[in-house]
């Protein structure tokens, strides 16, 4: 192995997809769910590319925080592996958003029918930065139970964003979801021209 | 102060100690970015740290920032540096800086679909 050029060594694409939505909504469940490994975390450390420009006025040392990252692989065949990554809950963290959804196939918005709003942030992101996007709605026991068509109102979302109802804690659940936005994410790919 | 950042507190040596300062990394990694160890080293290399033996040996498979930093503890950044040291050192090569799937690829779909669909 030691002697093998860099270029000679079989390294399969990383393909990222992310799980987006409000704080508590079940997005560090599913990446559990349908992950190989146990969900890990990784840190960024934010420097003050991320704080408001007045927040540093008089302040010589630069203002750090740390944000943690919940993630899991998938490995599919020998040429890709799946990279999910859980987005910071928090909006103040946008910052991360950003390098996160930067090459990313696609994202998951999961939505919680109590606290519908929480979502709207994660879907304005998605529509603006154009990644395309599904909504998951987490069904949580006690939840008020809405036709989908109605979450679909309820979010304004154009008539081709796949709505789905899940249970973020299956397996089977999260593998339906993520096959519904692969599959969205081909019919929205760009043509290529000829 | 939110418990992650309480986590990080409890850790002997800080971050920037085991990256000498540095949080600027030379190579701008993404968190996928796939490393693998191509040379091993020997152990009497002068400027590797137990960190960065650390990272060698995990590199044996291909492995993405983001495991690395999770499998020794450490932030992105820090593991971001100490990639730079282990490329400039030709121990690791790192296959694409800035991972960017092609939307037009269709195999790339189907070998996604097919192993979501094994899962």
């Amino acid at each position: 192995m030691a002697s093998v050029p860099s270029d000679k060594v079989r390294m399969p694409t990383p393909v990222k997809l992310l799980i987006a939505g409000g704080f508590g909504v079940g997005k560090t469940t599913m990446v559990g769910a349908v992950s190989e490994i146990k969900p890990l975390r990784t840190e960024e450390v934010l420097t003050d590319r991320s704080v408001g420009v007045d927040d540093l006025s008089g302040v010589e040392r630069k203002t750090t925080t740390t944000v943690a990252m919940d993630f899991g692989r998938i490995s599919v065949g020998d040429d890709y592996v799946l990279y999910l990554f859980g987005t910071p809950g928090q909006e103040r963290f946008w910052f991360v958003w950003d390098e996160l959804a930067k090459g990313a196939l696609g994202a998951v918005v999961l939505a919680d029918t109590r606290r519908l709003s929480d979502c709207f942030p994660s879907v304005d992101y998605f529509e603006r930065r154009g990644t395309p996007f599904v909504v998951a709605v987490n069904c949580f026991e006690g939840a008020p139970v809405y036709d989908l068509a109605e979450v679909k109102m309820a979010l304004s979302l154009p008539p081709d964003i796949p709505v789905l109802l899940c249970d973020a804690r299956r397996r089977a659940s999260g593998k339906e979801v993520l096959i519904t936005l692969v599959q969205h994410a081909y019919s929205r790919r760009p043509v290529a021209k000829v | 102060m939110n418990p992650d950042e309480q986590l990080y507190d409890e850790q002997v040596v800080r971050p920037y100690v085991i990256s000498r300062g540095r949080t600027e990394a030379r190579a701008n990694l993404d968190l996928i970015s796939l490393a693998v160890a191509i040379r091993q080293p020997t152990g009497l290399e002068v400027g590797l740290d137990p960190e960065h033996l650390a990272i060698v040996r995990l590199c044996r498979r291909p492995l993405s920032v983001a495991e690395i930093a999770a499998a020794l503890d450490l932030p992105a950044g820090t593991v971001r540096v100490l990639l730079g040291d282990l490329l400039d050192s030709g121990f690791v090569a790192v296959q694409d800086p800035q991972p960017e799937v092609d939307v037009l690829d269709e195999r790339m779909y189907r070998a996604v679909l097919d192993g979501l669909r094994a899962l």
